[in-house]
């Protein structure tokens, strides 16, 4: 609780906590009041994005008058009290809860994946857990379960603390991850106990990002990576997310929006990886192929009255998004742009363009994606992702995995030089740098199309081009941006549109939301023929804070990091000196030496754009 | 069939309605204070002043209050509220109608336990008869009251019976108990102000208003005023649902069912205390040893240990699994006795076992975690005579915080 917030609500019930005492707001938890005194109580199924836990039961307190101790994290001050937050009792139930679920907890931590990064770990080192006065599990009770393309449960670690049920249904609106049976027998199991490859979960990781423990892991890819790189044979390349740029310095203890990208170029290199490539070039083929497929269902929506065109048109570059969209709202899947993600595009061009461009065999080329994202993994296996002839992408790896490669290889990444990205993909613009964030895809699309349409400088409507109206963490976001002058069609689009006067005067509307539990409220809206359904435009990001908060990304993760790799990545786009997609000379050069049909042409559209799969509920198969 | 040592059961000679009808021609503070005056408190278990339960629940903000009458009665050894259903179900309706009117609720919600399906039907035609006779729906007896009751069925689980649990429940959630505060008074029923009462308590609220504040506070000791009915099972000549007023003297009580010999006997449940026969002479009541109403008797040839592992295993599985202590500990301290009984469990064991208990005691998110390891700690310190240790030779030392 910041101080603005206390004068703001009115400091008014006074607590002694240890001894100090402190005013707090009324329902301040006890947790967050003695966070404000710097007194850190532990906890486990507490977590800042979650509703109330008060289950685990390690963050108990003495309130005094009370007869038994309370749950700190659920438990809301609504009158003076004292409390101790480490007396002899509270001492003692935590260490015995502690060993109570020691004592469940089939886990080795030195063959753990979240070895040193593992909430359970920490506080059994803190407690001084060295015995287990309550015997030890022998055997692992369950199988692991490795069915899905992105998600490794391990139940045998779980520690119920049901952060990735709460997760899953809150954050998400998925509900793939449940709470079953009662007693010793509780556990946490798949929608009807599925194989969760076959379940409707999304792969976006969030419940992995949020697990305290190794009882949820991301499918790892860096054994397969390494193999690739030690064979000589082989041609690695890696292309580079912007959102893991802003957080891979996590993996290397330094705070929470370090910008270290061109220090991760040297690393990789370092590591093997033959060339570097920056997906933000396929980021800014994303705002031009989809801007212009905007355009085109705008024009045939409102000059050529064609019915069928779907809108508002919905962003496709966040797999776990998609996969929610064919699986729950399928109905929807005409209004979901066709262009693939910037991460497929790029897959698509690397082992035909670059191949090409190179001398490269594109059968001998190893194409790896570093992506903040576990969905990706399960993009990249969709068999509709091989239009160079080839896998597209061969492995997409977290940035918690690229972290592991790169101390793996004795690396110490914050230590090491800069250096740019490779050619012929090279320069990027800060336009696909922000598609990190949530609002980034609009942000860029309107610097974009309002250029293009209105024949102006976006910095003449937005200082800096900074589009403000769209970036933010509020769930769902809307706006609204008139069109009060069109300009001559550019070049690039004459074969689109004729001229821009059907635009004149009108208002582009706009929305955004990220978490698809908030994707779930604007489609509900939609299908209702709400607000949301006059949209022309909807960017929707699975992970709440967009890409920055993915599921691959550095655990922890809460509001304060995910905005502080926000920062950092606006910070990183203000620094470019092209911002805008459309200004982009690698782009510009590609549909010059490749693309030749231009924007939106027959070649284009055979590489870079894709098409869905209805996977309503019951519809199972390669839903992994 | 409820028996009494004079046969002058209190329930027999009320009758349906005048309680209520008395009640409802009060003044609502006028209701509050004879609930107070006659000292009641809750006959579930734990005892909470009935009274200050409905004052507040009246003075809580809602948009819309609710009595829930607690009929799950799932505590091992309990069948008390099945007879009140069976026989004097009018005197429990007519009580949810005088809570109503006190704590300022419009809609009554049965919860009525699993296995008592038999008697919904019966209990539907009521509600339906008294419906047609003004007893419930708009101007109850000419009153300003609006309440009418809907019968609900359990989810089958032990814990269901816990208030919070038994709200989950009826708003279709797995059934498990919340945190509190915030109590159901304040946000209960989809968050707004819930009484919830046992069936027996209701029951006597009726009588109270039939019979005076003072009928039932001349019964009874200081703390727990009233009579109270048990029910009685176990290593005994005559079992059964029993009137004693509230107070009585467990030696007394093992009289009037034919269990003077008994080596001890379980009160309140499995979540009870085990009282040894050295201790018969300890009342039953608030300020004693409560009970909602279990009494369990266990003759000479049981032994301690079976007792303990057979309420264990009862609480390993009914435990709704949410918090560490309850779940896990349950298993353990069950562990910890089938190791007592043969004879692999070392003093060392058996004293982290005892702050386990405590732990689970103070740290559990519910009653029932709270009160489960009870068997445990009463049956090792009060018949270690039944067990032996094995040495601690090869077990490492252990910091007990606080030993
Ligand atoms: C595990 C557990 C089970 C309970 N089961 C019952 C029950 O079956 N019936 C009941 O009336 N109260 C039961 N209670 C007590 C209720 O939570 C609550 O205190 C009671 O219904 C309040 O009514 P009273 O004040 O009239 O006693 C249970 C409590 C716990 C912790
Ligand atoms: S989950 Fe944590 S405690 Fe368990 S094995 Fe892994 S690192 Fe160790
Ligand atoms: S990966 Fe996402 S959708 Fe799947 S279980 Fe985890 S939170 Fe739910
Ligand atoms: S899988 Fe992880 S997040 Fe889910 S309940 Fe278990 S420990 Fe908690
Ligand atoms: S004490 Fe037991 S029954 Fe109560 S909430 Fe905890 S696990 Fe559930």
């Amino acid at each position: 609780m910041s101080a603005q917030q206390t004068t703001a609500i009115g400091a008014n019930i006074p607590v002694t906590i240890d001894g100090m005492d402190i005013r707090v707001p009324l329902k301040t938890t006890i947790l967050d009041a003695a966070k404000e005194l710097g007194i850190r109580i532990p906890t486990l199924c507490h977590h800042a994005d979650l509703c109330e836990g008060g289950l685990c039961r390690v963050c108990v307190v003495e309130v005094e008058g009370k007869r038994t101790l309370q749950a700190s994290c659920a438990y809301p001050i609504t009158e003076p009290m004292k409390i101790k937050t480490s007396s002899a009792k509270v001492r003692k139930a935590r260490k015995n809860i502690l060993q109570l679920m020691l004592s469940n907890h089939a886990g080795d931590c030195t063959t753990c994946n979240r070895n040193q990064n593992c909430e359970l770990q920490k506080l059994a080192s803190e407690y001084g857990i060295t015995t287990h006065p309550f015997g030890k599990v022998k055997r692992p009770k369950y199988a692991i379960d490795h069915s899905s393309l992105s998600v490794v449960r391990d139940n045998n670690k779980c520690i119920l603390c049901r952060r990735c049920e709460r997760t899953c249904a809150e954050i998400q609106g998925v509900n793939a991850l449940v709470t079953a049976n009662r007693g010793i027998e509780t556990e946490i199991q798949t929608f009807m106990n599925l194989p969760l490859g076959d379940t409707m979960c999304i792969n976006c990781g969030q419940c992995i990002n949020r697990c305290p423990t190794g009882a949820l892991q991301t499918v790892d890819a860096t054994c397969d990576v390494w193999k690739a790189i030690d064979d000589p044979k082989k041609h690695v390349v890696i292309q580079t997310a912007p959102a893991p740029r802003a957080a891979i310095a996590e993996c290397f203890g330094e705070a929470p929006g370090t910008p270290r990208t061109f220090e991760m170029n040297t690393a990789l290199r370092r590591a093997g990886f033959n060339k570097v490539f920056d997906t933000n070039f396929t980021a800014d083929l994303t705002i031009l192929e989809e801007g212009t497929e905007l355009l085109k269902r705008l024009y045939g929506a409102l000059v050529q009255k064609d019915a069928s065109v779907a809108l508002p048109q919905f962003t496709s570059c966040s797999p776990g998004w998609i996969k929610y969209i064919e699986q729950f709202y399928p109905e929807y899947l005409p209004n979901v742009s066709s262009a693939k993600s910037p991460q497929q595009m790029f897959g698509a061009l690397i082992k035909t363009y670059y191949a090409e461009k190179n001398g490269v065999d594109p059968k001998d080329i190893v194409s790896v994606s570093l992506m903040p994202c576990t969905a990706k993994k399960y993009e990249c296996a969709r068999p509709e992702m091989n239009d160079s002839g080839f896998k597209d992408i061969d492995y997409v790896l977290t940035t918690r995995e690229l972290g592991k490669l790169i101390k793996e290889a004795g690396i110490d990444l914050p230590q090491m030089p800069k250096s740019d990205f490779d050619e012929p993909f090279g320069t990027a613009t800060g336009s696909g740098v922000i598609f990190g964030a949530t609002g980034g895809v609009m942000e860029s699309a309107i610097r974009t199309v309002v250029e293009l349409v209105c024949g102006i400088q976006i910095e003449d409507l937005f200082e800096h081009a900074n589009v403000i109206p769209v970036r933010g963490f509020e769930g769902v976001r809307y706006a609204e941006l008139p069109i009060s002058a069109v300009g001559p069609v550019p070049e690039v689009l004459k074969d689109v549109v004729p001229d821009w006067n059907w635009l004149k005067d009108a208002t582009l509307k706009v929305a955004i939301c990220h978490g698809t539990a908030n994707a779930q409220k604007v489609m509900d809206d939609i299908r209702a023929g709400g607000k949301f359904s006059e949209c022309h435009f909807i960017e929707f990001m699975a992970c709440p804070g967009g890409c920055l908060g993915g599921g691959g990304q550095p655990i922890p993760t809460n509001k304060d990091i995910r905005s502080k790799r926000a920062n950092a990545i606006y910070a990183e786009d203000m620094a470019y000196t092209v911002r805008k997609s459309h200004l982009n000379e690698a782009v510009l050069r590609l549909y010059k030496e490749f693309l030749t049909d231009g924007i939106g042409g027959h070649k284009a559209h055979h590489l870079l754009h894709t098409s869905y799969t209805d996977r309503s509920l019951g519809v199972r198969g390669s839903n992994k | 069939m409820i028996n009494t040592p004079t046969n002058q059961l209190s329930f027999s000679d009320a009758s349906c309605g005048t309680g209520l009808k008395n009640a409802l021609a009060m003044p609502r503070a006028k209701v509050i204070s004879t609930v107070s005056d006659s000292g009641i408190r809750g006959r579930g278990g734990a005892g909470f002043p009935v009274s200050v339960k409905w004052n507040l629940c009246g003075l809580a903000k809602g948009d819309k209050k609710f009595v829930v009458c607690n009929a799950d009665e799932g505590e091992p050894g309990t069948f008390k509220d099945r007879v009140l259903l069976d026989d004097f179900a009018a005197l429990v309706f007519d009580g949810m109608t005088i809570a109503a009117y006190a704590a300022g609720a419009s809609e009554g919600i049965l919860y009525l336990r699993a296995e008592y399906a038999y008697l919904r039907d019966g209990l539907e035609e009521m509600l339906r008869m008294r419906r047609k006779e003004g007893l419930l729906g708009e101007n109850i007896l000419g009153s300003k009251l609006n309440f009418d009751i809907q019968i609900f069925m359990g989810g089958g689980a032990y814990v269901c019976g816990e208030e919070t649990a038994l709200i989950e429940s009826l708003e279709g959630n797995r059934g498990e108990p919340r945190n509190r505060p915030p109590f159901p008074i304040d946000m209960g029923y989809f968050n707004q102000p819930t009484v919830v009462n046992n069936v027996e308590t209701l029951a006597w609220v009726s009588c109270i208003f039939e019979k005076g504040a003072a009928w039932f506070k001349d019964q009874g000791t200081e703390g727990s005023a009233g009579p109270k009915l048990f029910s009685v099972s176990g290593d005994c000549q005559k079992g059964g649902v029993y009137e004693f007023p509230m107070g009585i003297t467990i030696a007394e009580l093992l009289t009037q069912v034919g269990g003077d010999d008994a080596k001890c006997v379980q009160i309140g449940g499995a979540s009870g205390r085990l009282v040894p026969s050295s201790e018969f002479n300890r009342r039953i009541c608030f300020e004693d040893v409560a009970t909602g109403g279990s009494i369990i008797v266990f003759g000479q040839n049981r032994k301690a240990l079976d007792i303990a592992e057979n309420f264990l295993e009862f609480f390993e599985e009914e435990s709704c699994g949410q918090c560490t202590p309850c779940r896990d500990g349950n298993e353990k301290l069950l562990k910890g006795i089938r190791m007592l009984k043969d004879g692999t469990c070392s003093m060392q064991r058996l004293l982290s076992l005892k702050d386990l208990a405590e732990t689970m005691q103070l740290a559990s998110r519910c009653g029932l975690g709270q009160s489960s390891p009870n068997i445990f700690l009463d049956v090792i310190n009060q018949y270690d005579n039944e067990f032996e240790l094995t040495s601690d030779a090869n077990s490492e030392p252990e910091c007990r915080i606080g030993a």
